[in-house]
C-alpha cells in the first residue's frame, strides 16, 4: 500500500506521459502503469519490473531545440534500458519521440519520428532486437509540460521508451 | 457612386497596391490605407406568411452577416430605414435609400411552404444609380436548407459588386478540440464557413490531425492515430464512411492533399527517422517516392494546375520553402527570409502561396508569390499555422493557438490583403481548418 501510494504520487508528481494516457493504443498488451495495484508493472522495487524501467532505469530522454542527437547523458540512461531489455526478454517496447510547441505540426510530427528513431537505433546497437521495438512519433500532441517557456519545452522534447508485454498468443 | 465602389473592389482584389483606377468623371487612388465599406441594407426578406417571414428575417441576417464579415462592407441598421420594404415587386424608393447613403439594397422575398418547400428571390440595386445591378435572381430549395441559401445570395451580392468569385456557400472541415494541453480531445468536425451548422466525424477516442478536402468537397483526407500508428485515412463526408489510405508496418504517414483531379494524394512518410514525400493514385492505391534525402521533407501541395508542388524541407539546416514539378525531382528553394518556414499552400489562383513562419519566437501567417518573392506576413502571434484558402483565393484561415497551461486553439481568417482579422465562431476549440470548394 505504501508501494502503491508513492507510486502515484510519483506519477502525478512528474506527470509522467504513460500515467496520463495509458490506454492510447487501445490495446490491451500495453502496461497500464497507472492501473490499481500495478500488478502487471510490479513494484518500483523489482528489478525486472515495467515501473523499475520507467522509474530507476529512466524511461526518457531530452533533445535540445530542433536536434535529435543523443546527449552523453541520453546515451547513459539508453544504456540502463538497453541492459533493462536485454534482460527482460518478456517485454518489448514502443518508443515515442516528442517535440516541444515551438513548430508546425507536420514539422513536429518529422521531428518526433526522428527522436524516436535515434533512441531505435540506440538499442539497436546495443543489442537490443529490432523487431522488439516500435517507434512513434506524437508531433507536439501529448505534452508533459503546460507551461509555454523553456523550462517546459525542454521536458517536451522527449523521447519515451514505453515498456510492453509481450503478446501471449 | 457604385462604380466608383466597385472600381475599388475590384482594384484591391488584386492586391497589387498602387491601383489607379479611373472610371468616369471619378479618380481613386487605392493604398494601403485603411478603405471605406460600402454601406448596404438587406430589410427582411418579406413573405406572406409566418413560417416565410422568421426564414426571410434569419435570411436577411445571414446574408448581412457574410457581407459585414469581408470587412469590405457595412450594414446599415434597419431603424435608420425611412422606407420599409413591403412587397418584393413595389418599385424601390431610391431617394429614401440614399438619403441615408445606401449604396447597395438587398431586397427578397420568401415563399415557404407546408411541405418543407423554400422559394427564396432578390435583386440587387445599385441605390445612387437607381436601377438593379444583375438580374433578380430566383433559387428554391427545402427550409432546413435556408442558410445555404442565404449564403448563394450574399454570394451573388459580393460577386457583381466586386467581381470576385464568391466563397460563402463553403464549408470547413477542421479538428474540434477539447480538454486540457496534454490530454486533448480531438475530434473530426466539418460546418459552414461561418462556424454555423457543425457536425462531427469521427469521435475522440483517438488523435486525429490535419483534415484536407477533395477537390470536389465530398471526401476528407485526415490523420489519425487510431490504429495507434499516424495513418492516413480518406473519409466520405456524407455517408461519414472511411478507409485506411496508406498503412504499411513499421512507418507512419501524415500531412496527405489531395492534387487538382482528385486522385493523386501527396503525403509524407517516416521510416527510419526520415520523413520523405510519396504521390499516391487514390483509385488504384499505386504509390511513388518523390524525395529521397536525409532530411525531412513534409507538408507538400499542388499547384492547381497540377504541374508543380510546393513543400518543407530543413534540408537546408532549417525548415524551408521548396518548389519541385509534380513527378520529383529537382527543388528550388523559395523562401529565404529570416526565419522558418512551414506547410506552404498553394492558392487556388495560382498566383500565391500562403506559408506558417516562426522568426524571433512569433508565428506568421504570410503569402508570397510562387518564386518566393514579395514575402508579406499577415498576422503574427504566439502561435498561427497551418493556412488554408477560400474557394476564391481572397482570404485565409488559419489555426491560432494561445500560450501557456490553459492556452487552447481557435480559428481565425484574415484577407490577403492583410486587414480584416477576425475570429471565425465554434463552440469548442478548433485547429487545422480546410476550407471546401464552393458548393454546387
Amino acid at each position: 500500500m505504501t508501494y502503491l501510494s508513492k507510486t502515484l504520487m510519483l506519477c502525478a508528481g512528474l506527470a509522467l506521459a504513460a500515467c496520463s494516457s495509458p490506454d492510447r493504443f487501445g490495446d490491451s498488451n500495453t502496461v497500464d502503469l497507472n492501473s490499481a495495484g500495478g500488478t502487471m508493472a510490479g513494484t518500483a522495487q523489482d528489478p525486472a519490473s515495467p515501473l523499475y524501467f520507467q522509474q530507476t532505469v529512466g524511461d526518457r530522454v531530452l533533445f535540445q531545440v530542433d536536434q535529435s542527437t543523443l546527449t552523453s547523458t541520453a546515451q547513459a540512461t539508453l544504456d540502463g534500458q538497453a541492459q533493462w531489455l536485454l534482460t527482460n526478454t518478456d517485454y518489448n517496447a514502443v518508443i515515442e519521440g516528442h517535440a516541444d510547441e515551438q513548430g508546425t505540426r507536420e514539422y513536429n510530427l518529422a521531428l518526433g519520428a526522428r527522436r524516436a528513431n535515434s533512441v531505435h537505433e540506440y538499442l539497436v546497437s546495443k543489442g537490443v532486437a529490432g523487431n522488439r521495438l516500435k517507434v512513434i512519433s506524437y508531433g507536439k500532441e501529448r505534452p508533459i509540460e503546460l507551461c509555454s517557456n523553456e523550462a517546459c519545452y525542454a521536458k517536451n522534447r522527449r523521447a519515451v521508451t514505453v515498456i510492453s508485454a509481450i503478446p501471449s498468443s | 457612386m457604385m462604380r466608383y465602389v466597385l472600381s475599388l473592389l475590384v482594384a484591391l482584389a488584386f492586391w497589387v497596391a498602387p491601383v489607379v483606377a479611373q472610371d468616369g468623371p471619378l479618380r481613386i487612388e487605392i493604398t494601403e490605407g485603411v478603405i471605406e465599406p460600402l454601406p448596404f441594407a438587406a430589410p427582411d426578406f418579406v413573405s406572406d406568411n409566418a413560417t416565410g417571414a422568421d426564414l426571410g428575417r434569419k435570411i436577411a441576417d445571414v446574408v448581412a452577416a457574410d457581407l459585414t464579415g469581408t470587412g469590405l462592407f457595412r450594414e446599415i441598421q434597419p431603424d435608420a430605414f425611412i422606407s420599409r420594404v413591403t412587397s418584393f415587386s413595389s418599385p424601390v424608393q431610391f431617394a429614401d435609400w440614399k438619403a441615408i447613403n445606401t449604396q447597395a439594397l438587398i431586397t427578397g422575398a420568401v415563399t415557404a411552404d407546408g411541405n418543407g418547400k423554400l422559394v427564396v428571390r432578390f435583386r440587387l440595386y445599385d441605390v445612387f444609380a437607381g436601377q438593379e445591378l444583375g438580374q433578380g435572381l430566383q433559387l428554391e430549395g427545402t427550409q432546413d436548407g435556408w442558410r445555404r441559401m442565404a449564403h448563394k445570395v450574399a454570394d451573388q451580392v459580393y460577386s457583381r459588386i466586386t467581381g470576385e468569385a464568391p466563397y460563402f456557400d463553403s464549408r470547413v472541415v477542421f479538428v474540434a478540440e477539447s480538454g486540457p494541453k496534454d490530454q486533448r480531445s480531438k475530434r473530426l468536425a466539418i460546418m459552414d464557413y461561418d462556424g454555423a451548422n457543425v457536425s462531427y466525424l469521427t469521435d475522440s477516442t483517438s488523435i486525429v490531425l490535419a483534415p484536407r478536402f477533395s477537390p470536389d468537397g465530398k471526401r476528407v483526407l485526415y490523420t489519425s492515430y487510431e490504429s495507434g500508428f499516424p495513418r492516413i485515412y480518406v473519409m466520405d463526408v456524407g455517408a461519414v464512411q472511411r478507409r485506411v489510405l496508406e498503412s504499411q508496418d513499421g512507418q507512419m504517414s501524415f500531412a496527405p492533399r489531395f492534387g487538382p483531379d482528385g486522385r493523386a494524394v501527396l503525403y509524407s512518410v517516416s521510416r527510419g527517422g526520415n520523413t520523405d514525400l510519396y504521390r499516391m493514385d487514390i483509385d488504384s492505391g499505386a504509390s511513388t517516392r518523390l524525395t529521397t534525402a536525409p532530411s525531412i521533407e513534409t507538408a507538400p501541395s499542388f499547384s492547381p494546375d497540377g504541374s508543380q508542388i510546393v513543400f518543407e524541407s530543413d534540408r537546408s539546416g532549417t525548415p524551408q520553402l521548396y518548389v519541385m514539378p509534380a513527378g520529383g525531382g529537382e527543388a528550388q528553394r523559395i523562401s529565404f527570409g529570416q526565419g522558418r518556414y512551414g506547410t506552404p499552400v498553394w492558392s487556388p489562383r495560382g498566383d500565391l502561396i500562403a506559408f506558417t513562419k516562426q522568426s524571433k519566437g512569433r508565428f506568421h501567417i504570410g503569402v508570397m508569390r510562387t518564386d518566393g518573392s514579395e514575402e508579406r506576413l499577415l498576422t503574427a502571434s504566439f502561435l498561427d499555422e497551418g493556412p488554408t484558402w477560400s474557394p476564391n483565393g481572397r482570404v485565409i484561415m488559419f489555426t491560432r493557438e494561445t500560450q501557456g497551461a490553459q492556452g487552447s486553439a481557435s480559428l481565425y481568417s484574415v484577407d490577403i490583403t492583410g486587414r480584416n482579422l477576425r475570429q471565425v465562431g465554434t463552440t469548442t476549440g478548433a485547429s487545422d481548418p480546410s476550407w471546401s470548394p464552393l458548393q454546387d
